[in-house]
């Protein structure tokens, strides 16, 4: 399944919807999304990955690129998902010591994340 | 005996269909249905890892995937980058991957191997018998 990215926002939160396949060959898009958020102005930013049906290392790698981008910019990056494959996936690599990861976009955006 | 063999050149566009292949033939070869998302996983790692080698060195000879089902699903990915550049794979921990001057690309590699030593537990990676480069063999076990 293709990549599709839409943004939206909640409160002071930008929020990006992702679904489909992130992997080498479309996490190149991701990145570009992430930053153009990012260079716009978004601080808090919130990716939903609750329809991503694949993740490998390459977007992991994207993700932890805006996380640390923010850091830097005094602003906060965090992850929404409920599905136990991906987050096995983030626990065998120990990226769940690394990101925020919330069951739902609510939690995760009234946690003040 | 290889049942199925893919060749592709080393562009990221291509890795997608080897993942699909390589779940295809697992399903008929009678994997358990489980540990599909695994062996897509695993498959999809070892051909990144081969195609970002490929075009690291500038090797533009195809990246190779065997798949045979003689006892067991076996599964060969091999790249014919220099021997040395497989050379340093190593897990990180939550400290390295949270560190600032870790760039983009060296995160991937980590946790890529990371995904690979996590979600296959019988893995080789080791230098080819004939010529240069390293193959990335992965075993699960049959249920039919």
């Amino acid at each position: 399944m293709e990549l599709s990215l839409a943004t939206r926002t909640v409160g002071e939160h930008t929020v990006l919807e992702v679904g489909g396949e992130v992997d080498v060959y479309t996490a190149p898009r991701l990145r570009e999304r992430l930053l153009e958020l990012i260079d716009s102005g978004a601080r808090h930013v919130v990716v939903d990955l609750g329809r991503v049906d694949f993740l490998d290392s390459t977007g992991l790698g994207v993700l932890v690129g805006a996380l640390k981008r923010l850091r830097t910019a005094d602003g906060t990056f965090s992850l929404v998902c409920d599905k136990e494959p991906l987050l096995k996936i983030f626990r065998i690599t120990a990226l769940d010591q690394v990101f925020p990861l919330h069951p739902t976009v609510e939690a995760a955006t009234g946690a003040g994340a | 005996m290889a049942t199925v063999r893919l060749s592709f050149s080393p562009a990221p566009v291509h890795v997608r269909t080897a993942r699909l292949v390589g779940v295809a033939v697992a399903r008929r070869a009678g994997v358990r249905e489980d540990l599909l998302d695994e062996v897509r996983l695993a498959i999809g790692e070892a051909c990144t890892r081969a195609v970002a080698l490929h075009r690291q060195y500038g090797v533009a000879e195809p990246v190779l995937v065997e798949m045979s089902d003689s006892g067991t699903y076996a599964v060969r990915v091999v790249d014919r980058a220099p021997i040395e550049a497989s050379i340093g794979l190593a897990a990180l921990d939550a400290d390295q991957l949270a560190n600032e001057s870790l760039n983009e690309d060296e995160l991937t590699t980590g946790v890529g191997f990371a995904l690979l030593a996590g979600f296959v537990e019988d893995l080789q990676v080791r230098p080819v018998d004939d010529g240069i480069g390293t193959e990335v063999r992965m075993v699960w076990p049959l249920h039919r």
